[in-house]
């Protein structure tokens, strides 16, 4: 075997070394025929164990820097994705559900106006929808490569258009003062709550889910990378070890500042790593997971006012509207609205200073007062009163001529009001918390990679001066 | 914005709340102090329903019972309707205020019961729940379309006046290229349309031709399918079919009625002073030929929808 031949002579793994050092390139023989040679001298002679240890720290210290630079690379394009593309995707799905359902709860207020949608009513609505459709085109280009989040995707870009053109029956027939109008109005509902709403909010479980995904990776210990420093730096340790044993001399320079080097990026590695994680913990605790929480109260919100609209909308055959409603106000505020369970009470954990939970806290007083107020309306309502129970839900004349001062109208927009203030809160906290985060990782691969080079390269003088006194 | 629901709950909210909770206690109030007397009216005990003659009723009375004392009592009447059924009952969506041709027979009764027309308290009960709102007592009476039928007598203990409207089932399909021609086997394979629990749904099964029947829980329901192509055809009351054909000009009524059917007041079989009550009132909206309180009620809201009707359908007693 050809090795076999080659291993013979000795002084061929001097090239490993000087070519490992970067200064041989013109010998004849290839690199890895000295390698053998080597290996077979270094279990006779010192010199050729010095090579052996000089070749495997070499390799362990450049390995360690490499292997930082690869899983700290990985880790830093996990913070950036959660930053600047699973988390916006996240909140744009959120938007997109929250468009959607804003343009539902507008559309039955609209109509419950009376034969014409008021001016702002349409407006609202009409921007709902144009929002909407952007996002989702938006959602569409950067859902890259998830077969499931296109076919939400394509759900909503093919049952919206179906939607609106429902509604715009609905209001023709309205406008003529026909009841077929409503019963157009119940169908479109009935599509966005059946259909386009739960597909958007599967693709808001979609992108929640890449998010939470894009944090782990990010957060993900660098254990291979730990693992490598720890063995490098120990390697260094017992070479030099060694050395004095064997010379008497304490230090040998070259070994030191490897060992240093070594040290630094290993110490680096753990403390830059850490702040990250904190850093992008804190974004999760702070920011995304509260995002999430009033995210889902926030739809909530919605639908419950868009099944409250309903409930008069369907004239006396509102009872499932009005069991909706009644449901989804509970998931708001707990139990008859007392604050005790619901979304809101689990933001109001979770708020971690005034800021956060101070509209929150005045979104569950909002709501306090919808549940009581929602509840004279369908007395009312059930007690053949509609003037009333119509004035008390979105404003207008009430029996006695005089105009409604307080309705749940009102109530709702406090609601949603107090909860966006909330959501605009923790979305500046996600993204300073994300960003210091992302901000500990920065330079980290890159400097490892160059520390471990400068590195091994002193280790590796170190070893060549002690291989010098055998010459 | 906030502070004003804020504020609503300390303010008003809450007088309204009670006063709500007062006018409802009341109501209780009264109908506990009310004895029930429970005397079967004899046109509705069970099997004393004549299948040829369903819309047989009690003879008209203007003398008081228990339950006419009662409504006096309270001074209100509460009355089931619909506020769907364009021209018989539905909101003006100008006003807001529930008109009809419903409506103008409940004005009529309130009218002589308690001399005031509006003394009314409208309850918009769905199709399904209406005879459940009778025999609970959550309404005096329901007016609003319903059918004379032995099984409702029978099965769901309702008395019915005599009745006021004479009408039938009958197809509505599309003006321009249906290939439903008449209620025969043209329907076959069709998509027929029609509001579930409804006499018509029954008339279905029966006499189903080969068409597939699509039910919905409204009969304007049916309008929405016919209009986006989802049914070839709604088999519904004509006189209600009118009302939809009027919000449609592509859409209407074909062939002859397959049943006759009489829309009559639905109320407890166990006062038989307000069924007498009722067909006296009936009596008197009826008479006066072309100057009739019943002509012009149709003049206002059918004539134009649901031409060709002479008048009023002759009334039957017994008992």
């Amino acid at each position: 075997m050809t090795h076999t031949q080659q291993s013979g002579q000795s002084g061929g793994g001097s090239d490993v070394l000087a070519s490992a050092a970067g200064a041989d390139t013109g010998r004849r023989r290839p690199a890895w025929a000295g390698q053998f040679g080597m290996l077979r001298a270094a279990a006779t002679t010192e010199p050729g164990r010095l090579r052996v240890i000089g070749l495997l720290l070499t390799l362990l210290v450049v390995a360690f820097g490499a292997v930082t630079a690869w899983q700290i690379t990985d880790r830093s394009a996990a913070a950036d994705d959660v930053v600047n593309r699973s988390e916006p995707l996240s909140s744009r799905a959120a938007d997109i559900y929250r468009y959607l359902a804003d343009a539902d709860t507008t559309a039955a207020g609209g109509f419950l106006a009376g034969r014409q949608d008021p001016p702002e009513a349409l407006a609202r609505y009409q921007q709902d929808i144009d929002y909407a459709a952007k996002y989702i085109v938006e959602a569409a280009a950067s859902s890259e490569g998830s077969d499931r989040a296109k076919v939400q995707i394509r759900i909503l870009n093919e049952q919206l258009p179906v939607y609106t053109g429902w509604i715009e029956r609905a209001r023709a027939n309205n406008r003529l003062g026909y009841p077929v109008g409503g019963s157009y109005l119940r169908l479109a509902n009935k599509k966005m709550t059946t259909e386009i709403l739960p597909a958007a909010n599967r693709l808001y479980g979609i992108e929640t889910a890449r998010l939470d995904s894009d944090y782990s990776d990010a957060k993900a210990l660098p254990w291979a990378a730990w693992g490598l420093g720890v063995v490098a730096l120990g390697g260094l340790g017992w070479a030099q070890y060694r050395s004095y044993r064997r010379t008497n001399r304490v230090f040998n320079q070259g070994m030191v500042a490897g060992s240093l080097a070594t040290a630094v990026v290993l110490l680096w590695l753990v403390v830059g790593h850490s702040v990250a994680r904190s850093g992008l913990t804190d974004s999760y605790e702070n920011g995304a997971r509260s995002l999430q929480v009033l995210n889902r109260a926030r739809i909530e919100t919605l639908q419950a006012r868009a099944n409250e609209n309903l409930t008069l909308v369907a004239r006396g055959s509102g009872k499932t509207y009005n069991d909706n409603y009644q449901r989804e106000i509970q998931d708001l505020a707990g139990k008859k609205a007392d604050g005790r369970t619901g979304l809101l009470a689990q933001a109001l954990a979770i708020a971690d200073d005034d800021k956060g939970s101070e509209p929150v806290t005045e979104a569950m007083k909002d709501a306090k007062v919808w549940y009581a107020l929602n509840a004279t309306a369908r007395k009312n309502d059930d007690s053949g009163d509609y003037q009333d129970a119509l004035a008390q839900t979105i404003g207008g004349e009430l029996k006695d001529h005089t105009q409604a001062t307080k309705y749940t109208a009102l109530c709702f927009d406090g609601v949603d009001d107090n909860l966006q203030k909330a959501v605009a809160h923790e979305h500046g906290e996600f993204q300073q918390a994300a960003n210091n985060g992302r901000g500990a990782l920065g330079g980290l691969a890159a400097g490892a990679a160059l520390l471990a080079v400068l590195g091994a390269a002193a280790a590796l003088v170190g070893i060549g001066r002690r291989l010098s006194e055998y010459r | 914005m906030t502070a004003a629901c804020v504020l609503a709950v300390s303010a008003t909210a809450l007088p309204l709340h009670d006063r709500a909770d007062a006018s409802a206690g009341r109501a209780a109030q009264t109908a506990r102090d009310t004895p029930l007397t429970t005397v079967p009216v004899k046109a509705s005990a069970t099997g004393g329903c004549d299948n040829a003659h369903p819309e047989t009723s009690l003879n008209p009375s203007s003398a008081s019972g228990p339950a006419v004392d009662k409504i006096k009592a309270r001074g209100k009447l509460i009355v089931g309707v619909d506020q769907n059924n364009y021209r018989w009952g539905y909101r003006d969506p100008n006003t807001g205020d529930i008109v009809g041709f419903d409506i103008d027979l409940v004005k009529a009764i309130a009218k002589d019961i308690l001399g005031n027309e509006n003394a009314v308290q409208y309850k918009t009960v769905p199709t399904k729940k209406r005879f459940e709102a009778i025999r609970d007592g959550q309404v005096d009476m329901v007016v609003r379309t319903v059918s004379i039928s032995c099984q409702r007598i029978n099965d769901e203990k309702v008395s019915f006046s005599s009745a006021y409207f004479k009408a039938g089932q009958q197809l509505l399909v599309p003006l321009q290229d249906s290939t439903v021609k008449d209620f025969n086997d043209t329907l076959k394979g069709k998509k027929v349309c029609t509001a579930s629990g409804s006499t018509a749904e029954i008339k279905l099964d029966a006499d189903p031709h080969g068409s597939k029947k699509v039910l919905v829980d409204n009969q304007l329901d049916c309008l929405v399918l016919l209009q986006l192509g989802q049914v070839d055809a709604a088999l519904t009351d004509n006189a209600l079919a009118a009302g939809l054909a009027a919000q449609d000009p592509a859409v209407h009524l074909i062939g002859k009625p397959v049943t006759t059917e009489y829309y009559g007041v639905a109320m407890s079989n166990k006062y038989p002073d307000l069924v007498r009550r009722v067909n006296k009132v009936l009596e008197d909206y009826r008479s006066g030929g072309s100057d009739s309180a019943w002509q012009k009620a149709y003049g206002t809201w059918l004539k134009a929808v649901f031409p060709g009707v002479e008048g009023p359908p002759e009334p039957r007693y017994e008992g």
